[in-house]
């Protein structure tokens, strides 16, 4: 049989290559069509490049060849899980850049529709986030099922569910009909014990708490510096909330607090926006008693010819801050309209975040910065 | 904290959600409510309302309702109006935004409640003037106040006559009247 | 020595021997194996597929929807449909496959699980043939897939399958370690290695006597069957299927076959060791019963198979490290831990009478909370409430438009 001592040497170390795995555009957990392209060794990440374009769809050039409220139906389709929020942000650079005034029912009605969308994008956050660490669906599913709630108060509103169309330059299109205040109330009645069951089913679970814990540390200066919003700031621990620095419409009267986390890692995040969904219930209870009667829209022209200038509206929409830079040559439409979409500017860190880890860690930190492709391609 | 608590407290929700009644309903034979205003395709469009104004197309973001109009003086109605020769709205491209309903002066436009036009191939989504012309009118409480206000409800199987839809409070003028006005201008 | 015991086979092979003329009598052993097979080998499809049925269907319900209800009253044609679908989809090969290890891997995924049949008592006197090694056959045989799995991942030359299979084969060695050490303690008490033996030797529960080793062997064995929270094999978030990732039509349902063919048996195995096999648990044996022992063990095997799908709807998944660490650093010494007690207790009472019995049920008991309250602690020690590290600030709203 073989000769031992004729054996050639083994290497010292065993020579290994590391490979090349793509991970989308087709991947189960890539919140849509996001490719990343993934050197590993082994299971280690060496090193990821994001590619992205696959859901271009030209939204800023498409937005210079419509009329400012045509834009509307065009702001929807960003982040599609809160369409709510960007028709608002939208809806203010108009407003700026034209001078409109809008009547006090209208903005708080503004103010119910975009926190009731933020409870509705943090719902589906927290569903897929479990669904990446890998629960069987099912807190996607009771995610999906509150939800519903609120895509049915939405219906009432405005006729729609997801793609909503609900605001216009100078309030919402419509006020809401009767039946929407009682069921408004039954639904802040219910949620908290909707949020509360979520939490109970994931918050303290050992096995979430040992795979969040301490991954994907992202320091409160490197944030800054990548300029990331949202509740990724926020769970690094730096309490930024345009709702706060730059009140729009009334959030100025309302009284919330902002969840701050201390460690800036996974589990911050994702526990930062169950508390987040929490104030948000409690902007809406206040918005609901204080909201005052009158009109909901000024009677802007259907097509609004701002004076020559630029403006730039923005808000704190459920994954940051989503602003819309508008400039007006005195037509009908923008010259130039520019989206500063947080999911896009939220990705800047995602190579240091990644750094490091296991595949398997990839598409738990990949997801709690929360894209929408939507919004990152435009 | 005892390490196994957490997922024990998930595991009771998880139990408890066992014995609910399930949240999904099957589909085609049961469906979930709509509300009044839902918007939906099957616009429901008045002929008789309408002139021709071709607010509705101008004002369609993506351009997907094509009017063809010729003048006609033989029509008996408030001031000259142009009689209709196409009037098609292209489904495949529609998003439901509804701007063509928000912009139409004269309410012959409003959105349908339907959501179930599947069809085979492309072209048999455009809606055609035939058929916005003999579908039955059930317009969508969406923009329309005067039909909220009647509490009208397009899923309880009522149709609205064109009369019925118009935001105008003061009555709609006879017929009689609307040709001696007529008479009278010329 | 095929025949030991009262067995099945033994029966059917008796009726046919009585058929045949003298010295063909090894006619008879082919002919009654032959049926079994293929009694067996159909018993195991049509569990598999009402055990597909019933997960999908309680799992619905565990999320709060219907799961399927449409093919047949309650949806309950419904594997027989998807059989239907797996049948005539095309069955796609990878052009770079390795074709001959890609197309038996499913069948070495499925062996085991049809081997295991053989061995487990299914009710009284209801048993293929009574192996007086029959738990280390269990043991050894179940390793057979994690061959498979890597056969599947290393053949479909994908590198999510690869990644999938490494890990796979990983995580099935380690936790055959506390999986057989955690049988030994069963061993000592019963005395006996044969499956058969074990639920006779088992006056009480061995779950009662033998805790912790019910708690490591249910862990180990969730573990080697792939579910969740183990299922890092096939973890649909991370590499879309694992090692089945190109594996289509019939293939892609022979795998189905083995997984849930091995969630079968492995709770079976599990029943007959830990919660006395097909004994009634209320009703003495020799005392009159109702109910068939078959119907016991159905019964036993379903309350294990719900506890997994409940544990499946429930948790998520943990990392490959963590499964690891989890097996080496917590499992492996509680199961040693339960064998030092379980071998002291043997040695000191051999025939323990009723009292001393339950005496050792407490001594167990508290062994058993006590080794896992202090694991617990030891891991935990510095763990607080894991929510405090998320606050609420209150801003001041400053007005600078
Ligand atoms: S609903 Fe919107 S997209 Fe559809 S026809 Fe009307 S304006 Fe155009
Ligand atoms: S806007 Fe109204 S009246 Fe004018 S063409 Fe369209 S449907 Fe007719």
């Amino acid at each position: 049989m073989t000769n031992l001592q004729q054996h050639p040497e083994p290497p010292a170390e065993l020579e290994a290559e590391p490979v090349v795995v793509n991970l989308g555009p087709q991947h189960p957990s890539t919140h849509g069509v996001f490719r990343l392209r993934v050197i590993m060794d082994g299971e280690t990440i060496q090193d990821v490049e994001p590619i992205f374009g696959y859901l271009h769809r030209g939204t800023e050039k498409l937005a210079e060849e419509r009329s400012y409220t045509q834009v509307v139906t065009l702001t929807d389709r960003l982040d599609y899980t809160a369409a709510m929020s960007n028709n608002l942000a939208y809806v203010l650079a108009v407003e700026k850049l034209a001078g409109i005034e809008v009547p006090e029912r209208g903005m708080y009605l503004r103010v119910i529709a975009a926190e009731l969308q933020r409870i509705a994008a943090h719902l589906i956050f927290v569903g897929f986030s479990l669904d990446e660490l890998g629960a069987f669906h099912t807190p996607l599913l009771y995610g999906f099922r509150e939800r519903e709630r609120i895509l049915d108060l939405f219906e009432m509103l405005c006729g729609a569910r997801i793609t909503v169309s609900y605001m216009r330059p100078g309030g919402v299109h419509q006020d809401a009909p009767v039946d929407f205040w009682p069921a408004l109330d039954r639904f802040l009645a219910d949620m908290p014990h909707y949020l509360d069951e979520l939490q109970g089913l994931i918050a303290e679970n050992e096995i979430v708490v040992a795979r969040t814990k301490g991954l994907a540390v992202l320091l409160a200066a490197k944030a800054i510096n990548c300029s990331m919003s949202g509740p990724v700031l926020r769970a690094s621990g730096v309490a930024w909330d345009l709702r706060k620095q730059d009140p729009y419409d009334v959030y100025g009267r309302m009284q919330f607090d902002i969840p701050v986390g201390a460690n800036g890692d996974t589990y911050d995040r994702l526990l930062v926006r169950l508390y987040e969904a929490r104030q948000s219930l409690r902007i809406v209870a206040q918005a609901r008693k204080e909201i005052p009667g009158g009109p909901v829209r000024t009677q802007a022209p259907f097509f609004i010819r701002p004076p020559v200038g630029e403006a730039y509206g923005h808000v704190e929409a459920p994954k940051g801050e989503l602003g819309f830079y508008l400039v007006s040559q005195g037509g009908i439409s923008p010259y130039r309209c520019k989206i500063r979409s947080p999911s896009f500017i939220n990705l800047t860190a995602l190579k240091e975040m990644l750094v490091g880890y296991k595949v398997a860690d990839l598409v738990v930190i990949f997801g709690s910065i929360d894209v929408n492709m939507g919004e990152v391609d435009r | 904290m005892t390490y196994g608590a957490g997922i024990a407290k998930g595991l009771m929700v998880t139990m408890r959600n066992l014995f609910r009644k399930p949240t999904t309903v099957q589909y085609p034979e049961e469906r979930l409510p709509q509300h009044p205003r839902f918007r939906g395709e099957d616009f429901v469009w008045y002929e008789e309302r309408c002139t021709g104004c071709a607010s509705c197309a101008k004002y369609c973001p993506l351009g997907i309702i094509k009017i063809v109009t010729s003048p006609s003086g033989t029509q008996t109605q408030e001031g000259e109006k142009y009689r209709l020769e196409v009037f098609d709205i292209d489904i495949a491209r529609c998003m439901f935004c509804g701007l063509c309903v928000e912009a139409c002066p004269y309410d012959a436009l409003h959105m349908g409640s339907g959501f179930e036009r599947g069809r085979y191939a492309r072209n048999d989504l455009t809606i055609h003037i035939d058929e916005l012309k003999s579908a039955p009118k059930r317009p969508s409480t969406w923009f329309r106040p005067q039909l909220e206000a009647k509490g009208y409800d397009p899923f309880s199987g009522e149709t609205v006559p064109w009369q019925g839809v118009s935001r105008a409070s003061k009555n709609d003028p006879t017929k009689e009247e609307m040709d001696s006005r007529w008479v009278e201008r010329q | 020595m095929i025949l030991a015991g009262n067995s099945l086979y033994r029966n059917i092979y008796g009726f046919f021997v009585g058929l045949l003329p003298d010295g063909l009598s090894w006619l008879g052993l082919v002919i009654t194996g032959l049926i079994l097979a293929f009694v067996f080998v159909n018993a195991l499809m049509i569990f598999v597929a009402g055990v597909v049925y019933l997960e999908r269907r309680v799992l619905g319900r565990f999320q709060s929807r219907l799961g399927p209800n449409r093919v047949g009253p309650f949806g309950a044609l419904q594997p027989i449909a998807d059989l239907l679908k797996m049948v005539f989809k095309e069955d796609v090969v990878p052009a770079a496959a390795d074709k001959l290890v890609f197309a038996a891997a499913p069948i070495v995924m499925v062996v085991p699980a049809l081997a295991m049949m053989a061995v487990i008592p299914y009710g009284k006197n209801t048993f293929v043939t009574d192996l007086n090694v029959g738990i280390l056959f269990a043991i050894a045989i179940t390793s057979v897939s994690s061959l498979g799995i890597f056969m599947a991942g290393w053949g479909s030359a994908n590198r999510f399958a690869t990644l999938g299979a490494m890990r796979g084969v990983a995580m099935l060695v380690s936790y055959e370690v506390p999986m057989l050490l955690s049988l030994v303690g069963v061993l000592l008490l019963g005395g006996t290695l044969s499956l058969v033996g074990v639920v006779d030797a088992q006056r009480i529960p061995f779950i009662l006597l033998q805790p912790l080793g019910f708690l490591v062997f249910l862990i180990a064995a969730t573990a080697e069957m792939n579910r969740a929270p183990f299922d890092i094999v096939e973890a649909d978030s991370e590499i879309v299927a694992g090692y089945h990732t190109e594996y289509s039509g019939v293939k892609w349902g022979v795998f189905q076959l083995a997984e849930y063919g091995a969630m079968i048996v492995s709770a079976a195995v599990l029943v007959t060791v830990f919660l006395s096999g097909w004994q009634n648990p209320f009703v003495p044996q020799g005392w009159p019963q109702v109910l068939p022992s078959q119907l016991w063990f159905l019964l036993k095997v379903g309350l294990v198979l719900f506890l997994l799908i409940w544990v499946r709807a429930t948790i998520p998944r943990l990392r490959i490290d963590q499964i690891m660490g989890f097996a080496w650093k917590i499992l492996f010494p509680l199961a040693l831990l339960n064998l030092v007690v379980t071998a002291v207790e043997v040695q000191l009472v051999p025939n323990p009478n009723t009292w001393q019995l339950w005496v050792l049920v407490a001594i167990n008991l508290a062994v058993a909370v006590g080794a896992v309250v202090g694991f617990g602690a030891a891991f935990g020690r510095r763990r607080t409430n894991p929510t405090a590290s998320v606050t609420l600030v209150s801003l001041q709203a400053e007005v600078v438009r």
